[in-house]
């Protein structure tokens, strides 16, 4: 059992994220890299989370709409879906598609630079290419993700709000009213938080694969591949985590 | 001919003994059950080009990479600009890279970044502060050191493989290092393109009066610059001397390679 690939990956990890907490807060700082990485990884997303959270919200207010008009509670609409995209579509969704988009680009070209030796003349250039590819990226998703996160929030809502209004009228104020009387900071905040550790986790693996990628071209393509596997898996299993945290701290 | 006990002697084109700028002291490096280097021991002394000799997978790579950090070696001592590597910190080793150029085999050039932005990558890596300001006459200069200033805006991909592996040489001579570690320069170019990389690298010894620490098997190139060739075989230093002595050497292992 001990001599596990699957552990063996597990410490590798748990390594890697060691060495970013060691290397990251020290001198010097990639300060020019980490905003050009925040660019990338943020603003570059903007479309696809934008894309994904109208319809999230659109599809979501739309099938819910027959089984609540059944029981008589289509009043009860905004502040389901709020309910529902806040404190769990919104996040998931979004990190799962973050995971799909930065993670494999990542893991791709990591992965790319590993075999080509880019890294190894970073590195002959006086480089730290830890602090300056791995720290500024995974710092990058860790904080972008949860502003990419609020945004398709506010995209579902808004698209629930159109398909409200698209089998009925609905004031944008009798709308926003419903969504905020149904939620509690208990709701909102630890969705929020969340969000971090989902980033967190989509640059730690998409660097951690890319960085010790190996074996030519298909190297990099698994490197891409298991990027975007892992680190799914990884929001589905921090997912379960917060929730259980949360409900010990009585917060459900 | 030179022995491995005579490995302190100056390079045979000098008469007086130059400085030595780079100490090979006993290394071994093994990967598993596979040991790679055997006790090899080798000096570089200042504006010396010397190459390492070998059949491919004898541990040429292994041993330039020992060279420049990027791998550590199980035993034995590499001292360099007369600093011991092993005792360096990473700040103090990236310092002493500054003075130490490393030319890739497969060049790797950023490609994500233009000839223009790949050159100043290093310059503005290493915190020459006397530098500032000159950034872009310092990557005119490395272009036209290698005589290709017009593809200054041009990205990697768009390149011919003589002209990548000359840009990565002009990102190398860009810091003017003292000691250049060339692995494998000429291998996979044209005959004709590989004779250039060749000159190009006796014109940087002789314009810059770099020393060079060459990995290569091209026999050609081999000739054209060398002041003194070590052979490695088995790991260790097998035998060591000009061209023209090794040419002339007995031992069928020496010989093999200039037939």
């Amino acid at each position: 059992m001990f001599n596990s690939p699957f552990l063996a990956e597990t410490g590798a990890i748990a390594q890697f994220a060691g060495r970013f907490f060691r290397e990251g807060f020290r001198p010097r700082y990639e300060v020019r890299e980490f905003f050009y990485q925040c660019y990338v990884v943020g603003y570059q997303s903007l479309p696809m989370v934008g894309i994904t959270g109208f319809i999230m919200g659109l599809v979501l207010t739309l099938q819910t709409r027959p089984t609540m008009a059944q029981f008589g509670a289509e009043s009860w609409i905004p502040t389901m879906v709020g309910l529902t995209i806040i404190r769990e579509m919104g996040p998931i969704i979004t990190g799962l598609i973050f995971a799909g988009k930065i993670g494999s680009s990542i893991g791709a070209e990591l992965g790319s630079m590993r075999v080509t030796e880019q890294i190894d003349a970073m590195e002959v250039s006086g480089t730290n290419p830890f602090k300056y590819l791995v720290v500024t990226r995974v710092l990058a998703t860790t904080l972008m993700l949860p502003l990419l996160t609020i945004l398709a929030d506010a995209i579902g809502l808004f698209a629930s709000y159109v398909g409200i209004n698209a089998q009925g009228t609905t004031t944008l104020a009798l709308f926003t009213n419903n969504i905020l009387s149904g939620l509690t900071f208990a709701d909102v905040l630890p969705a929020f938080f969340k969000t971090f550790f989902f980033g967190f986790a989509v640059g730690l693996i998409g660097c951690y694969k890319g960085y010790y990628a190996s074996k030519g071209t298909a190297g990099v393509g698994a490197a891409a591949n298991s990027a975007v596997v892992v680190s799914s898996l990884l929001i589905f299993i921090l997912d379960l985590l917060a929730v259980q945290i949360t409900s010990l701290l009585g917060f459900n | 001919m030179q022995t491995l006990t005579e490995l302190t002697a100056a390079p045979a084109s000098t008469t007086a003994p130059a400085e030595v700028v780079l100490t090979l002291e006993h290394i071994s490096k093994s990967f598993g059950d596979n040991h790679v280097l055997r006790d090899f021991s080798l000096n570089l002394h200042r504006g010396e080009n010397v190459v390492v000799l070998g059949k491919s997978g004898s541990g040429k790579s292994v041993l330039v990479k020992c060279v420049i950090g990027l791998l550590r070696p199980d035993a034995g001592r590499i001292t360099v600009l007369g600093q011991d590597i092993s005792t360096l910190d990473h700040e103090e080793m990236d310092q002493l890279r500054a003075k130490l150029g490393f030319l890739f085999q497969s060049n790797a050039l950023y490609d994500s970044m233009t000839v223009r932005e790949n050159l100043l990558f290093p310059l503005r890596r290493q915190w020459l502060a006397n530098r500032r300001g000159q950034e872009a006459d310092l990557v005119q200069q490395a272009l036209e050191d290698v005589g290709l200033a017009n593809t200054i805006d041009k990205m990697p991909a768009e390149l011919s493989g003589g002209q990548r592996k000359r840009i990565a040489l002009a990102r190398t001579l860009i810091l003017r290092p003292e000691i250049i570690l060339y692995d494998e320069p000429t291998t996979g170019l044209d005959p004709i393109t590989a004779r250039e990389i060749s000159g190009l690298i006796r014109q940087v010894q002789q314009q810059y009066q770099t020393a060079a620490f060459i990995i290569s098997h091209d026999m050609d190139s081999v000739r054209l610059v060398a002041d003194r060739i070590a052979l490695l075989a088995d790991g260790g230093c097998y035998a060591q001397g000009t061209y023209e002595e090794l040419a002339r050497h007995e031992d069928p292992r020496v010989n093999d390679f200039f037939v």
